[in-house]
């Protein structure tokens, strides 16, 4: 019952929170938001008993995705803060667009029938060791594991290549 | 004890305010926000199905589920790095982080 609870109060500031990163007037403010956001859904990743992602969501989340987002904002300030719309023109369809989606997955959901499943055997700790295992096993998932990290290494490359001044001066 | 489909509900709703950031946002960096938003509902269905379906077993599956979230969560950084390059680099050049403004292939 008191599990219920949390979860219920969980979920509604993570969601709330969410509505105001897609709202909110400055940018700042949305990228606090943001923080709030995505550290309920670290707090989900506990209730699900994922201790090793709940961990990884508040260090790569938190820790890297959110600061290179406000890094971002603050570099491009003075654009647009305060006065004007925050939204498109045709914010409206975009709402219609969202809320169909929900109902839609909605009804899909309703029709499975393992909507009301109840959670399996817990996971052991034994679990998390073998992950680490299979992570460096060839005859399990090393290779889509490496695929990543070279996606990742490619990335952050491109990146610093992308936003790097080339010209030495205040563009 | 707290069904499925409470998670799975609560991911529904994330992504599609994660959708509705994207589709109606001006600013680019907060399209981005959305995304990931989006991509944190995912995330929560996987370890959701993770954990009701596949935890206890002791069969390869309860790892792979694992795997395939760490593949999303690295995806999800290389997005980030990569897009808010992007921006940072057509903001240097034209002045401006609003989509719409970024025109220049226009007919």
């Amino acid at each position: 019952m008191i599990l219920q609870l949390f979860f219920i109060v969980i979920a509604a500031v993570t969601l709330i929170s969410a509505i105001f990163v897609v709202t909110a007037k400055r940018l700042m403010h949305a990228a606090l938001w943001l923080v709030l956001a995505l550290f309920g859904v670290a707090v989900l990743f506990a209730f699900l008993e994922a201790s090793f992602y709940a961990v990884v969501q508040v260090l790569v989340y938190i820790g890297a995705i959110a600061i290179l987002i406000i890094f971002a904002v603050m570099l491009t300030r003075r654009m647009m803060d305060e006065k004007g719309a925050q939204l498109n023109k045709g914010w409206w369809v975009a709402a219609v667009a969202a809320a169909a989606l929900f109902a839609g997955l909605l009804a899909a959901l309703g029709a499975w029938a393992g909507f009301q499943e109840g959670p399996g055997a817990a996971p052991d700790t034994a679990v998390l060791t073998q992950f680490g295992i299979d992570l460096v096993d060839p005859s399990k998932v090393a290779i889509p594991f490496e695929v990543a990290s070279i996606l990742l290494l490619a990335a952050l490359v491109g990146a610093i290549y992308i936003a790097a001044d080339k010209k030495g001066g205040k563009g | 004890m707290i069904p499925l489909y409470w998670y799975l509900v609560f991911s529904i709703a994330l992504f599609c305010i994660g959708l509705f950031g994207v589709l109606a946002r001006k600013n680019a960096v907060a399209m981005l926000m959305g995304i990931e938003l989006m991509l944190n509902a995912v995330n929560i269905n996987l370890i959701a199905f993770w954990r009701y379906f596949f935890a206890g077993s002791t069969q390869t599956d309860t790892t792979r589920a694992l795997a395939f979230v760490a593949i999303v969560f690295v995806s999800a950084a290389a997005e980030a790095a990569v897009g808010l390059a992007l921006i940072i680099s057509v903001y240097r050049r034209r002045q401006t982080i609003i989509p719409e403004d970024m025109n220049i292939l226009k007919g």
